[in-house]
C-alpha cells in the first residue's frame, strides 16, 4: 500500500518560504510525476515526503498513518536519486542487499531478493563489480535495484535520468514504466522535462514556485490547461500563445493554440504570415510562420513533408475547437 | 596538442629533480654521515664526506650517557595521545562542518585556521603560568593536550576537505535505505573517508613527534621526548656534532622510516580533491 497525503505542508528555509501550504493526494498504485522549471519546489516537495527534509507545518500521511515526524528510514518509502548514490565502496551485490542487511533480513532471503532484483534489471552479471565499473545506465539500474528488493510503500525518483545519455533515457524511460505496471507500486517521480511526465505518469502535478498550478492526467492537462503557464510549460513544441487585437474577438486577453491544431493554407485563412524557418522531421514538420499583427512566430505541426519553403506566403487557420481562451489573470475561460 | 617531450629534455628534468632533491635532503644525509665520523672529523675542514674511518662510537657514548629509550616511548606517547585526542574531537567536528554547515562554517574555519598565524613563544607566559597552576610541566598528559590544540585546526581542516568530497546524496541514500546514524558513519562514511583520516593521523603524527618549542620548553626530565634527547647534546661547554649528530639519527630514525613506508598515503592525502 502506498496512499501518500499531504496536509497544508509548508517549506521555508529561514526567511524564504519554498514551498507555501500545499494539499495534495497520492493515490495508492499511481504513477505521479512532479513536473515544473528548475527552482520551482519539486525536489523539495519530493524530499519532504522521503522525510530528507523536515516540514516547517503541516502534516504528512502514509497510509493514513501520521508520518511527519517520522525519519526517512521508517517510512517505508525507496528513493532513486539523481546522482544514483550508489556506495563505491560495494560490489553491486553488496549494493542492493544494503537496505536488506539494515532490515536485518536473513542472509538467504537477501541473496533470494538481490538476484531476483539482479535478473528483473539485466545485473546478474554485473553482481561482483565495483559501481565505478558500470556505465551510467548500469549504475542507474544498480539503484533501481536497491530500490526494489525494499519492497517499498511507494518509489520517490528524483531527476532519475537527467544524467543520461538522451537515447538511454528514452530506453530507461520505458523500463520505469514497465516496472511501475509490474509492481503496481505507487510511485511519485521528480523531473523538468514535460516529455517524460507526459510519457509516465497517470497525474502529473504541474509546480511552480512551490505553488501547484494543476494536477491531472497528462491529456487533462494538455486538452484543458487550467492557466497560461500550463498552457505553455506542457506540450511539445509548446502551444502558441496570442495576444492583443487578434485574442480580442474570441473574448479573452490571450488566446492559445497548439501547433498541430492550426491548418496551413496558401489560398485563405484567418492569419495570413510568411513562412520562416521549418524543421523538418520525416514524420512531421515544424514551420516558424511570422503573421501579421503577431509579435512572436507561430508554431505550425504539419503531419508528413510539406512543401513550403522560406519567404513563402501563407494562411493559418486555427481549429475553434482547440483554442484555448485566458482572461487577464492568465486564468482558463470556460 | 600535447607537448613534445623529449628524451633530453626528460634527463634533464630528472637531473634537475635529483639535485633539488638532494639539496633539500642534504642536511640529514650530513647528520646521518657525521654521526659516524669522531669528533675531530666531524669539525675537519674541508669537510670529510665519504673519506673518513666509520665508527660507531658516539652511537654507543649516546646510549651509555641518556636513556634512548624513555625519550622515544614518551615521544610516542605524546605524538600518538595527541593524534588519538586529536582525531576524536576533530572527525565531529569536521562531519557537522562538512555536512550540516551554518552560515558560520566558513567564518569558524578561518578562525581556527587563524590561530595557528600566531608565533607560539607568544602564547608561553599564559600556558607556563598554567601548567604550573595545574601541576602539569613536564607531564606528558599536558604535552599531549597542548600538541592537540596546536595541530587541531589542521586536522580539522584537513578532514573537512575530506568529508566534503563525498556526496551528501550517498549519506541520504543510506538514510533511506533504513541505516541509523551510527550505521551510516560505521559502514558508508568511516570506509569512504578511510584515505583522508589515515593521512590525517599520519601527518599530525609527524607534526606531533618534530614538535619542539612546546616539548622544549614544557619538559625536564620525566616528560622530555626525543626533541629534548637531541638538545641535550647541544651543551655550551663544547660542541659535539659528531654525538650530536647520532643523537639526531636516532630520533628521526623512527619518523623518516614511518614516513617512508607510508609516502604513497600521504602523498595521495595531501593532494586529495585537488583533481576531480
Amino acid at each position: 500500500m502506498g496512499r501518500i497525503t499531504l496536509d497544508k505542508v509548508r517549506k521555508a528555509f529561514g526567511e524564504v518560504e519554498v514551498i507555501p501550504p500545499l494539499d495534495l493526494t497520492i493515490n495508492d498504485g499511481e504513477f505521479v510525476v512532479f513536473v515544473g522549471p528548475s527552482g520551482c519546489g519539486k525536489s523539495t516537495l519530493l524530499r519532504l515526503i522521503a522525510g530528507l527534509e523536515d516540514v516547517t507545518d503541516g502534516e504528512i500521511r502514509i497510509d493514513g498513518e501520521e508520518a511527519t515526524q517520522v525519519p526517512p528510514a521508517k517510512r517505508g518509502l525507496a528513493m532513486v536519486f539523481q546522482s544514483y548514490a550508489l556506495y563505491p565502496h560495494m560490489s553491486v551485490r553488496k549494493n542492493i542487499a544494503f537496505p536488506l542487511r539494515m532490515a536485518k533480513m536473513d542472509a538467504a532471503e537477501q541473496t533470494r531478493r538481490v538476484e531476483g532484483a539482479a535478473d528483473v534489471l539485466n545485473l546478474t552479471d554485473y553482481l561482483e563489480r565495483r559501481p565505478g565499473q558500470l556505465s551510467g545506465g548500469q549504475r542507474q539500474r544498480v539503484a533501481i535495484g536497491r530500490a526494489i528488493v525494499r519492497e517499498p510503500a511507494a518509489f520517490l525518483f528524483d531527476e532519475p535520468l537527467s544524467n543520461l545519455d538522451a537515447a538511454l533515457r528514452v530506453g530507461m524511460r520505458l523500463e520505469i514504466s514497465e516496472l511501475h505496471k509490474r509492481l503496481e507500486t505507487t510511485m511519485i517521480y521528480v523531473t523538468h522535462d514535460q516529455v517524460e511526465a507526459m510519457t509516465m505518469a497517470d497525474k502529473i502535478v504541474v509546480l511552480r514556485a512551490g505553488n501547484i498550478e494543476q494536477v491531472g492526467s497528462p491529456l487533462e492537462l494538455y486538452r484543458t490547461p487550467r492557466n497560461l503557464f500550463v498552457a505553455g510549460f506542457i506540450g511539445s513544441p509548446k502551444m502558441n500563445l496570442i495576444g492583443g487585437a487578434i485574442a480580442a474577438p474570441h473574448n479573452a486577453t490571450t488566446i492559445g493554440i497548439r501547433p498541430e491544431h492550426l491548418s496551413v493554407s496558401s489560398d485563405a485563412g484567418d492569419w495570413p504570415g510568411v513562412v520562416g524557418v521549418s524543421e523538418h522531421l520525416g514524420s512531421d514538420t515544424f514551420f516558424h510562420v511570422t503573421c501579421e499583427g503577431m509579435e512572436e512566430p507561430i508554431t505550425v505541426r504539419v503531419g508528413g513533408e510539406v512543401d513550403l519553403s522560406y519567404g513563402d506566403k501563407v494562411f493559418l487557420s486555427p481549429d475553434p475547437e482547440h483554442l484555448h481562451r485566458f482572461d487577464a489573470q492568465g486564468l482558463r475561460v470556460a | 596538442m600535447a607537448r613534445a617531450v623529449t628524451t633530453q629534455r626528460k634527463a634533464f628534468n630528472t637531473g634537475l629533480a635529483w639535485i633539488i632533491g638532494l639539496l633539500i635532503f642534504f642536511p640529514i644525509l650530513w647528520t646521518i654521515l657525521t654521526s659516524f665520523k669522531t669528533e675531530a672529523e666531524a669539525i675537519a675542514n674541508p669537510p670529510l664526506f665519504l673519506n673518513f674511518d666509520w665508527t660507531l662510537e658516539n652511537y654507543a657514548v649516546v646510549q651509555e650517557r641518556s636513556d634512548y629509550m624513555r625519550f622515544l616511548w614518551n615521544s610516542v606517547i605524546i605524538a600518538g595521545g595527541s593524534t588519538i585526542l586529536g582525531i576524536i574531537i576533530a572527525v565531529p567536528a569536521a562531519w557537522s562542518m562538512a555536512f550540516v554547515p551554518s552560515r558560520r562554517t566558513k567564518d569558524i574555519l578561518l578562525w581556527m585556521l587563524s590561530t595557528k598565524m600566531l608565533p607560539a613563544v607568544g602564547v608561553l607566559y599564559p600556558i607556563y603560568l598554567l601548567f604550573i597552576q595545574l601541576g602539569l610541566l613536564d607531564s606528558r598528559g599536558g604535552l599531549v593536550v597542548v600538541l592537540m590544540l596546536i595541530n587541531l585546526p589542521i586536522i580539522v581542516w584537513m578532514l573537512y576537505t575530506y568529508f566534503r568530497e563525498i556526496p551528501g546524496e550517498i549519506l541520504e541514500a543510506a538514510r533511506m535505505d533504513g541505516a541509523t546514524l551510527r550505521e551510516e558513519i560505521l559502514y558508508i562514511l568511516t570506509p569512504m573517508a578511510v584515505p583522508g583520516i589515515a593521512s590525517t593521523v599520519l601527518l599530525n603524527f609527524i607534526l606531533a613527534w618534530n614538535e619542539a618549542f612546546w616539548t622544549l620548553n614544557l619538559t625536564a626530565v620525566d616528560a622530555a621526548p626525543l626533541t629534548a634527547f637531541i638538545a641535550s647534546y647541544s651543551s655550551p661547554e663544547g660542541l659535539f656534532f659528531a654525538k650530536l649528530s647520532a643523537a639526531s639519527t636516532m630520533a628521526i630514525a623512527p619518523i623518516l622510516i614511518l614516513g617512508w613506508f607510508s609516502q604513497k598515503q600521504l602523498v595521495r592525502g595531501l593532494t586529495f580533491g585537488a583533481v576531480k
